[in-house]
């Protein structure tokens, strides 16, 4: 059974979320990898805005290709979220609730999840051509300098998605070990 | 010069154009094969759905004229040239111009940083890691091999003693695969290189993802080697996405070269499921 869910999240939708639900995933999200992320950590570190309202949204962590003639955008599959591990506390803790990537989290990322009741969804990592499709919508926001690893939002409707680790500690890559 | 072939630069940067495009797009007939038959294989409703994903992203990305995944990746090369060839320029130059071109007309993605620390992109997905190989006659055989790097990442080297025989080589395997995790994008394609020296390891081990997937290695020995690696893989059920399941890894393709007395270097270059390489002859 796949669940519908919305942007932005209510509290009791994300306390809802169990890993191992299947879900798909409508409304407007922000792209952010590696580059992006150190910049916003260190705005965070010095008290400045972040480039846009991170309070109960969602971050994808993707570094698209660019959109050719006549489309939104081009291959947009998941990054490895393990490098994100470093800067995703901090965030969480300025008001980013979900997460977006494939690939195992580190406890200190699921502590935070957990404390501020986040949660964190898998995309299946490589299959970017498919995502694209689900990708209606593709706005710059910020750092255009970093070319693929701006951050980007999209507008997606029915984005395929695993709950991977769910505010109550539960972790689907646990879950099968 | 007698019985010597005269190659313009432009016939190879046109080549490495067509390549870069090609691999990037098209996911290897094989490798769509091992998914179907992987998605076959499957009892239960999430590996199988995965399954059923990637297989569609395949057709996707040939039917859309997409690339399979966004991480186009950085192009490694292998190049072998005939005694009997002479590229009239640069050939490295050529090549890195193909893959400027290609990059640019796939619309795929630049991920190449000029300084690993300063890492300010180049703009342009170059320079390629170019690996070349001479051989006899007078044509020239250019592989372009797009590497992501979820999976790169996840790769590794040891420099085992020789008394840690074959369990050394296979545990290592093993500690490799069960490290990268979820991170490589399940299921895999393992290659592993067994002997030369370090760097000699590593070469062979990404040269053996080259190899046809569901194709058997030539000796019996290390054909055996292979199977029971494969099954020890899948046993970790890692499985699609690394959500559990049957398929952590669509094969193990070992390569191996003489050694030094004192030595035992096995590396792993792990593979996505996307592993993708496409080869012209000139």
């Amino acid at each position: 059974m796949n669940r519908r869910i919305n942007t932005p999240f209510s509290e009791d939708i994300i306390r809802k979320l169990d890993a191992g639900d299947r879900v798909m995933l409508s409304g407007e999200i922000y792209t952010g990898r590696d580059a992006a992320h150190a910049r916003m950590v260190e705005l965070v570190c010095i008290n400045e805005p972040l480039p846009f309202d991170v309070n109960g949204q969602v971050i994808y962590y993707t570094g698209p290709c660019p959109a050719p003639p006549g489309r939104v955008i081009g291959s947009v599959g998941p990054t490895t979220s393990t490098r994100m591990d470093v800067y995703s506390p901090t965030l969480i803790k300025a008001g980013l609730r979900v997460m977006v990537g494939k690939g195992l989290r580190s406890p200190a990322v699921m502590d935070a999840i957990q404390k501020y009741n986040g949660v964190y969804l898998a995309a299946v990592g490589g299959a970017g051509a498919l995502l694209s499709l689900c990708v209606k919508k593709s706005e710059l926001i910020a750092f255009e300098d970093l070319g693929t690893e701006a951050i980007y939002r999209l507008t997606v409707k029915d984005m395929p998605l695993v709950v991977a680790c769910d505010c109550m500690g539960g972790n689907i890559y646990e879950l099968r070990k | 010069m007698p019985n010597i072939r005269i190659i313009e630069p432009d016939k190879i940067i046109k080549a490495v154009a067509r390549l870069c495009i090609s691999a990037n797009i098209h996911i290897g007939d094989d490798i769509c094969e091992a998914l179907h038959a992987a998605k076959a294989n499957e009892t239960s409703d999430l590996p199988r759905s995965v399954l059923d994903m990637l297989t569609k992203n395949a057709e996707i990305a040939k039917s859309e004229n997409l690339p399979a995944c966004q991480d186009t990746g950085m192009a490694v090369v292998f190049v072998s040239i005939g005694t009997k060839v002479h590229v009239g320029g640069n050939l490295t130059n050529a090549i890195n111009e193909g893959v400027r071109r290609g990059y640019r007309e796939g619309f795929f993605r630049n991920s190449v940083v000029l300084d690993p620390i300063n890492r300010v992109n180049t703009g342009d997905n170059t320079p390629a890691v170019v690996h070349y190989d001479f051989v006899p006659g007078n044509q020239i055989k250019i592989t372009v091999a797009p590497k992501g790097f979820g999976s790169e990442n996840m790769g590794g080297i040891r420099m085992l003693n020789p008394s840690d025989g074959i369990n050394g080589v296979e545990d290592f395997v093993i500690e490799t695969v069960k490290n990268a995790d979820a991170n490589p994008c399940p299921p895999i394609i393992v290659g592993v290189g067994v002997g030369g020296t370090m760097e000699k390891a590593a070469l062979i081990s990404k040269q053996s993802l080259l190899r046809e997937v569901g194709s058997e290695h030539p000796d019996l020995f290390w054909r055996e080697v292979e199977w029971r690696l494969h099954s020890r893989i899948n046993e970790l059920n890692i499985g699609a996405a690394g959500f559990g399941g049957a398929t952590t890894a669509l094969a193990v393709h070992i390569a191996t070269f003489p050694t030094h007395i004192a030595g035992l270097p096995v590396a792993v270059t792990v593979g996505c499921h996307a592993t993708r390489h496409k080869t012209v002859i000139i």
